[in-house]
């Protein structure tokens, strides 16, 4: 089963990212968090207001009981006591209400900063190019727009702000101990410093295991997706089985990690917790010595471990929080490792429009190779790694001039890089050197926007989106010219009428969460998209693949008049679909060897007839003649 | 509810948030039946992590006590010169440190085991449902929804699982402690505290009801977004290529917006709850000072006994804030485990039957008798009878929608026919053992899905256990072999990261290879060679002819090439099979495959 491919199931500790500092990244955050910060900061207040409350109510109930009960007169301070109990009512209601302005204060930040980096993500994920989608497994994508992002506003909501109200508690309660208890305060201090040595090997090796864990858990979205995706291989041959076992083996894998994550962290709570507390222990003798030895009251000594009380709960928490900014940390990381891959395929600076788009296009001296880009795990594991792949071009020089209105059929064998050279025309990838020109501009010099705007492009396996038939034929169609004539028109020269049949016609909603057509129908759907563009410039793959003889040939005549006026550029395997061009170029070993009609080069060029023909003697060979080249 | 009305079952009402009150009763059952199911495997770590988190609780509290006496008893004993006590109370602190460390480290990695055991059985039980749920299933389900299901809702429950339950015992242990010493202490005290439960429990009824409401919403639409992201990033080609990102930006921002505001609200409500509680709790704390003030000064209370109470009410509600967070994660892991219990309650429409028929080696002779089918309401095959002897290469021809692919699904077993039967070697196919079936009959379709992993992954596919040289075989008789070779690694190159690479005819011949491999009994082709060239198509046909070789073979092609290889065609219109004989007899025949098979004839050169 061979889904069991994932991106950090190497080892632990070999390779990880460049690990950087928990500040750095969060300053990164800033520009995201800017807007938030006034409520941020409102909120932490509120927080912090809160604590206060909630800490000067016992002192209150002490003072109520030792002053107005016992210290007066027999008989008692009535006023006295109901002072006391509107001063306890009076903290209990303000700290519910700092309670409830602090999340007030901070349903916002976390909800919009997580919102708005989603979108930028999205954003950037759309203008990347299809070189970037081919090399970053789906899961991983997702986990990092849902699961990373929502762990950030999680901890922007609860664990960033406890993190500050508790370490300020904790400097306060330590400032206090040291101030009231002198000597042992400084004690205290001393004991407790191996925490900090403990919190710093801790956060090492767990922001190492959550980095691990985060990574796995993508990939295991990406098992998903694909077992969902392959649903009918794995069920046509039979391999739910074996894919249920590969699947189990890495949610295994993603177990080991979560339970390592828990052993890391069991052991800094028990080291922190184990080590605090001794001291305390420690304390407690040394105090009891003092006190003996008259350098410290009996009233010092109990303040001292009342505030050691009131610290204790936020030591105690000091590693669940801890960790949680970690993996919020780490989650924003990921997050950023997306949105900081460069777009190599920008629009420029100052985009040049044709002056005139009549369709002319033009490769020039064309070469391509497929960016041997490192894979998102090599990124960081070994940037340096030189690639080992031979770096061999696809095109290696591509002239072609299409002229205007011309209809040109491009003709080779399979992988030989038709597919890619035609992408080149709405660049969807870019040329390595050379150049495609569109009514002489490079189409580089071009905004992408109004450059697929000019050419329209049908893929041989369409993709139809979960919208309705209209929706998906009208995709390209310039906003506000999406007449009911065009959508009317571009179903019959696709001969995809079949739609009118559908349970509501043309609104009826197709692709995944749809009605599923079969590949003959989606096939004619992505024609019809492609014709409602009303491009100049129209680039077809393959597009008659998978229709029947009758179709092909009524789609054909009709595509023949649409695209009269239209530059076509068609990859063509079958000689039916040759038959819409006006000339054919050959494409072989990345150049293109010959353009000519149709029936010159059935007549003149061997290796034309071996990809074309069924009939003639090439065929029959069934090998490559190798004289020709 | 009109009782004509059929009651929703497994992921029908899914969508819907505000569901009538039986039907919401029904589905938190069907949820918490599904969290104990879950729980049951593992209740013993789970009692063992609840010890654990009593022993630590225990030692907490332990805690303060000693510093008391040690100052109240071991102070004045120090004066005297004696330090025993000091000494004992002191290790006695630092062993009751250790053991609450101890056991706050133990139960934090024995919860993790309860919870990742939990989740790992979750998570497998979601895919082996969905693996095992038809293709009717999957046709309207969406892949973005399970992997919602998988990885958005799971997080719910591990949210709940990681921090909601230690919470909860931690937090119930504290409560009863502090409840029953405050009643030993002083009963008329402890009325206050039991008088106080009743807002706690209205306050709680009141954030149950709204947040069932707004945790499903939340559901809904945190799958939404997913589904909307998995669609655009699967379909980015076609998105830039027809310059959508715009539109999406607009349609993913409401999505975006829809999830935002939701959480805004469940935040908001949140943040009502838990201050409420507070509040709750401190006035508690107020009106307990005021009565056990008064009764001390009427002299029906000492002071110390005041005090004291007073500090237990105060106590009895610092984990009441505990609860309220463990009883919102409750609330959220209840609606994604309704979703959840949803998915897996789902009955798949083929099913494995109870006493199967075992075939291992079956010889391929097909039948259908009186087979009806169709997709819902529309009848695709009205009435199909149809004997394929063992053997028989079929051409299957038609135009899109006579019902082709629908008789190859059928035989495949992706569908059960709604009448009739179709039998493989006279046993009902819905009879063979699943296993069986599969060996027996394999399907290559159109769209050559190719899964991440290496090439030679991806055809061993069929056979996991093929030795390389039999994968090798299977390329070069589909005649990839060659491609195969020139790729950078050759058979270990990795498809995905290769993806723009490998191209459609590509991909179709590394999915005939798989066919070849896997040696079916009998295998169906349904238009499995639309993408491949001339050349390759005539490299594939030539494989074909050894590949099928005393197989059954049922090819739907429109490509006629494939027709040359058949022992009989047949013609199918609307769901019946309106010409049956030999490609000879058809062609010199005057039927409307004779006019096909010219038309197609003409367009060769």
């Amino acid at each position: 089963m061979p889904s069991g491919h994932t991106t950090a199931d190497r080892n632990l500790t070999a390779s990880m990212p460049p690990s950087t500092a928990v500040v750095a990244t969060l300053a990164r955050l800033y520009p995201f968090l800017r807007p938030a910060l006034p409520r941020l900061v409102a909120g932490m207040l509120c927080a912090l207001g809160a604590s206060l409350c909630a800490l000067s109510i016992p002192q209150v109930l002490e003072w109520a009981v030792n002053g107005p009960l016992l210290g007066s007169a027999a008989g008692g301070d009535r006023a006295g006591v109901w002072s006391a109990v509107l001063l306890v009512l009076g903290l209990g209601v303000l700290e519910a209400g700092m309670v409830a302005a602090r999340r007030a204060f901070i349903l916002f930040p976390g909800t919009r900063v997580e919102a708005s980096m989603r979108m930028a993500l999205f954003r950037h994920l759309q203008d990347l190019p299809l070189a970037f989608h081919d090399q970053w497994p789906g899961g991983q994508l997702l986990s990092r727009s849902m699961a990373d992002l929502g762990q950030l506003r999680r901890w922007m909501s609860f664990g960033l702000i406890m993190l500050v109200v508790n370490t300020t508690t904790i400097g306060v309660g330590v400032g206090l101990m040291v101030h009231m208890g002198g000597i042992l305060g400084v004690a205290y201090l001393c004991g407790a410093l191996p925490v900090v040595y403990f919190s710093y090997r801790f956060s090492q090796r767990f922001r190492r295991i959550s980095r691990l864990s985060q990574d796995q858990a993508g990939d295991l979205a990406t098992t998903v997706e694909e077992s969902v995706h392959g649903i009918r291989v794995l069920k046509a041959f039979g391999r739910g089985r074996e894919a249920y076992q590969s699947f189990s083996a890495q949610a295994d894998e993603l177990r080991s990690t979560e339970l390592s994550k828990a052993r890391t962290l069991g052991g800094f709570t028990f080291a922190i917790t184990t080590i605090s507390e001794a001291v305390l222990g420690g304390c407690l003798l040394l105090g009891v010595w003092l006190v003996v030895d008259g350098q410290l009251s009996v009233g010092a000594l109990l303040a001292f471990f009342a505030t050691a009380a009131v610290v204790n709960g936020p030591v105690e928490q000091l590693g669940h929080l801890v960790s949680m900014t970690l993996y919020a940390k780490t989650a924003v990381d990921r997050y950023f490792e997306v949105l900081d891959t460069e777009n190599e395929l920008r629009d420029p600076a100052r985009p040049i429009r044709p002056e005139k788009v009549v369709g002319d296009l033009v490769f020039d001296d064309v070469h391509f190779q497929y960016p041997d880009e490192p894979t998102p795990d090599q990124a960081w594991r070994d940037p340096a790694r030189p690639s080992e792949a031979p770096r061999t071009e696809v095109l290696d020089g591509i002239d072609l001039h299409v002229r205007p209105g011309e209809t040109m059929a491009l003709v080779g064998l399979t992988g030989c890089g038709k597919t890619t050279m035609i992408s080149l025309v709405p660049r969807l990838f870019d040329v390595t050197s050379g150049s495609v020109r569109v009514d002489g501009v490079d189409v580089r010099e071009m905004s992408r926007h109004d450059l697929r705007e000019i050419v329209s492009i049908a893929f041989e396996d369409a993709t139809l989106f979960s919208a309705t038939v209209r929706e998906n034929v009208l995709l390209g169609a310039p906003e506000g010219q999406r007449s009911e004539a065009d959508l009317d028109r571009a179903v019959t020269v696709a001969q995809a009428d079949f739609v009118r049949d559908l349970p509501h016609g043309l609104d009826t909603t197709i692709g995944e969460e749809g009605l599923s057509l079969s590949g003959g129908q989606r096939q004619r759907l992505a024609l019809a998209r492609a014709v409602a563009a009303r491009p100049k410039i129209l680039v077809l793959d393959d597009p008659l693949s998978a229709l029947d003889v009758s179709t092909e040939e009524a789609v054909t005549a009709q595509l023949r008049q649409e695209l009269a006026e239209t530059t076509t550029l068609v990859v063509a395997h079958r000689p039916s679909t040759v038959a819409l061009a006006d000339r054919v170029a050959v494409l072989q070993e990345g150049r293109i060897t010959a353009v000519d009609t149709h029936s010159d080069l059935l007549a003149q060029n061997a290796h034309y007839r071996f990809v074309i023909s069924s009939l003639s003697p090439e065929a029959e060979t069934g090998a490559e003649p190798k004289a020709v080249v | 509810m009109p009782p004509a009305a059929p009651i929703p079952q497994g992921v029908a009402d899914e969508e819907n948030s505000y569901l009538d009150r039986t039907r919401s009763r029904e589905v938190r059952r069907r949820s918490r039946r599904l969290l104990g199911s879950l729980l049951a495997p593992v209740r013993k770590m789970f009692a063992l992590t609840v010890v654990l988190v009593v022993l630590a609780q225990a030692a907490k509290v332990a805690g303060p006590a000693l510093i008391a006496w040690a100052v109240d008893r071991g102070l004045p004993a120090a004066m005297d010169g004696d330090w025993g006590p000091v000494l004992g109370f002191a290790i006695a602190y630092v062993v009751c440190a250790m053991v609450a460390g101890g056991g706050t480290a133990g139960y934090i990695r024995f919860a993790a085991n309860v919870s990742q055991a939990i989740l790992l059985d979750l998570r497998q039980r979601v895919f082996r449902q969905t693996q095992r749920l038809s293709l009717e299933f999957h046709e309207s389900y969406t892949s973005g929804r399970i992997i919602s299901r998988q990885t958005a809702d799971l997080e719910a429950l591990r949210e709940l699982l990681d921090n909601g339950i230690t919470s909860l015992a931690s937090g119930l242990l504290f409560m009863t402690f502090t409840g029953i010493s405050l009643v030993l202490l002083d009963w008329r005290a402890g009325l206050v505290l039991l008088v106080a439960v009743v807002p706690v429990w209205l306050v709680t009824r009141w954030f149950q009801k709204r947040s069932q409401v707004l945790y499903r919403i939340s559901r809904v639409a945190s799958a939404r977004l997913i589904v909307n992201f998995v669609e655009t990033m699967t379909g980015m080609r076609a998105v830039q290529a027809f310059r959508r990102e715009q539109a999406n930006d607009v349609v993913y921002g409401e999505l975006t917006e829809d999830y935002r505001r939701n959480n805004v609200r469940t935040m908001g409500l949140n943040g009502i709850y838990d201050p409420a509680l507070q509040l709750i709790g401190n006035v508690t704390v107020a009106v307990a000072l005021a009565i056990g003030s008064f009764r001390v000064l009427d002299g029906g209370m000492e002071v110390g006994t005041l005090l004291a109470t007073l500090l237990y009410t105060k106590r009895f509600f610092q984990p009441v804030q505990q609860m309220g967070m463990f009883y919102n994660s409750f609330q959220s892991a209840s609606a994604a485990l309704e979703k959840i219990s949803g998915l897996l309650e789902e009955v798949p429409t083929v099913r494995a039957a109870e006493q199967p028929v075992t075939l291992p080696k079956a010889s391929g002779h097909l039948r259908f008798e009186h087979v009806r089918f169709g997709y819902g309401e529309e009848t695709v095959l009205p009435n199909l009878d149809l004997d394929i002897p063992s053997g028989q290469i079929i051409a299957l021809v038609g135009q899109t929608g006579a019902g082709k692919s629908t008789v190859a699904k059928l035989v495949a077993r992706f569908y059960d026919v709604n009448d009739g039967r179709i039998t493989l070697d006279g046993v009902d196919l819905r009879e063979v053992a699943p296993r069986d079936l599969r060996r027996a009959v394999v399907m290559v379709t159109q769209e050559a899905y190719l899964f991440s992993g290496t090439v030679r992954d991806n055809i061993a596919l069929a056979r996991p256990d093929a030795p390389d040289a039999d994968i090798e075989a299977a390329a070069r008789a589909v005649g990839a072999h060659d491609f195969i070779t020139a790729l950078p690694d050759g058979y270990d190159t990795d498809v995905n990261k290769r993806g723009g690479r490998v191209s459609a005819g590509q991909r179709q011949l590394i999915s005939f290879a798989r066919a070849f491999l896997a040696d079916p009994a009998v295998l169906i082709l349904d238009e499995a060679t639309s993408s491949l060239d001339i050349p390759g198509e005539r490299l594939v046909q030539r494989g074909l002819q050894t590949l099928l070789a005393d197989r059954t073979a049922l090819i739907i092609a429109h490509r006629l090439s494939t027709v040359a290889i058949a022992d009989r065609v047949l013609v199918m219109s609307q769901g019946e099979v309106v010409e049956d004989g030999s490609p000879e007899e058809l062609i010199s025949g005057t039927g409307s495959f004779a006019a096909l098979h010219k038309a197609w004839q003409d367009s060769l050169v």
